[in-house]
């Protein structure tokens, strides 16, 4: 099992030719790897999604996590940075800029030496709903959304996202296959949400996968948090992996990465 | 859910932080998720001065329960200063 990898901070490109903090997280395997966009959620650049990104790196692919307030607390801790950018009405930040910065997370991604042109995006809670956002909008290879809310329904009066039309009226424009973790008990994506998401795919002939986890609610993949759910964790992360081996990897290199990220 | 919802208002007075004290203009409140307490979602305050950067800040993490009794409290506070007290 060769797990060799190299995490570090560094400046991408986003949307509109800004120079923006990400943090990297690459394997050391030559290659052809792919590699995963990795969004935060909308507590920040934080520890725990720097540890996801981490992951796709000990198991073999490279990965980067644009920081998506930069531009409001350059060098700010993550936490303070997301207040800066409440503060300063940044939060939500505008689904063009998200975009933009993903985009060029990808670009940074395609553009390392061990890379198979390969690019997925991942993401969790609000980055869930972001990460749907970027395969409705770019050419992706693979998409996991990790119980995004306001994908589907219309945000609530009041809400910051009032007025704006539902992701899901876009399903049609999706890039590439999508895989879809949800909590049975979760409100914001509700279940009748998840099915309507998935009757919008099926609709315009996507290929997707859902799993729904009984007795699991948002966030459940949050190793730290109450609402962590070991049973439902470990089967989305096989599942992530599975996802991850079958669209960004060639079937050689699958076998090799796949059983090392599970092992 | 990330609620994204934020209640901005500009306060006056001071907060204490690791750094020491620091003036505060701003005030920012909102029902999320939280960064350390033990709860999904949680009343979280931070108390600014933007003037100083994003790292001129205090903040606090408090249960729903938890915010309503302090709300309460601090009106009740309020509410029997002694006349004349209060400008």
């Amino acid at each position: 099992m060769y797990d060799a990898m190299l995490a570090e901070t560094v400046t991408i490109t986003g949307y509109n030719g800004d120079e923006i903090e990400a943090y990297s997280a690459r394997t050391l395997r030559d290659g052809p790897v792919g590699g995963v966009v990795v969004i935060h959620h909308l507590p920040g650049y934080d520890r725990q999604t720097k540890e996801f990104t981490r992951r796709f790196a000990a198991g073999g692919l490279n990965a980067v996590m644009p920081n998506l307030y930069h531009r409001e607390a350059p060098g700010a801790d993550p936490d303070d940075a997301m207040a800066a950018a409440r503060a300063g009405g940044s939060i939500p930040v505008p689904d063009e800029r998200i975009v933009g910065d993903v985009a060029g997370a990808a670009a940074y991604l395609r553009g390392l030496s061990n890379s198979n042109g390969k690019v997925g995006v991942i993401g969790h809670c609000s980055g869930g709903r972001q990460s749907f956002l970027a395969a409705v909008s770019l050419p992706l290879d693979a998409a996991v959304d990790c119980y995004g809310g306001f994908v589907v329904g219309p945000p609530p009066e009041g809400h910051p996202l009032h007025g704006s039309p539902p992701l899901v009226e876009r399903a049609g424009d999706l890039s590439c296959p999508l895989l879809g973790l949800f909590g049975a008990e979760d409100q914001h994506p509700s279940p009748e949400h998840v099915a309507e998401l998935e009757a919008a795919l099926k609709a315009h002939g996507k290929t997707y996968e859902f799993h729904s986890y009984e007795a699991a609610s948002h966030a459940f993949l949050q190793v730290d948090r109450p609402s962590y759910r070991p049973e439902a964790a470990v089967d989305a992360w096989q599942h992530i992996w599975a996802w991850f081996g079958r669209y960004l990897l060639s079937s050689f290199d699958r076998r090799g990465v796949v059983s090392c990220a599970l092992t | 859910m990330c609620t994204y919802l934020t209640e901005k208002v500009s306060i006056s007075g001071s907060a204490k932080g690791p750094a020491g004290w620091i003036r505060v203009t701003d005030a920012s409140g909102y029902f999320d998720h939280p960064v350390h307490a033990q709860a999904e979602h949680t009343l979280n305050i931070d108390f600014l001065d933007p003037s100083a950067g994003p790292s001129a800040r205090v903040a606090v993490e408090l249960t729903a329960e938890s915010a309503r009794a302090l709300a309460k409290a601090i009106q009740s506070t309020l509410d029997s200063a002694p006349p004349g007290l209060i400008t």
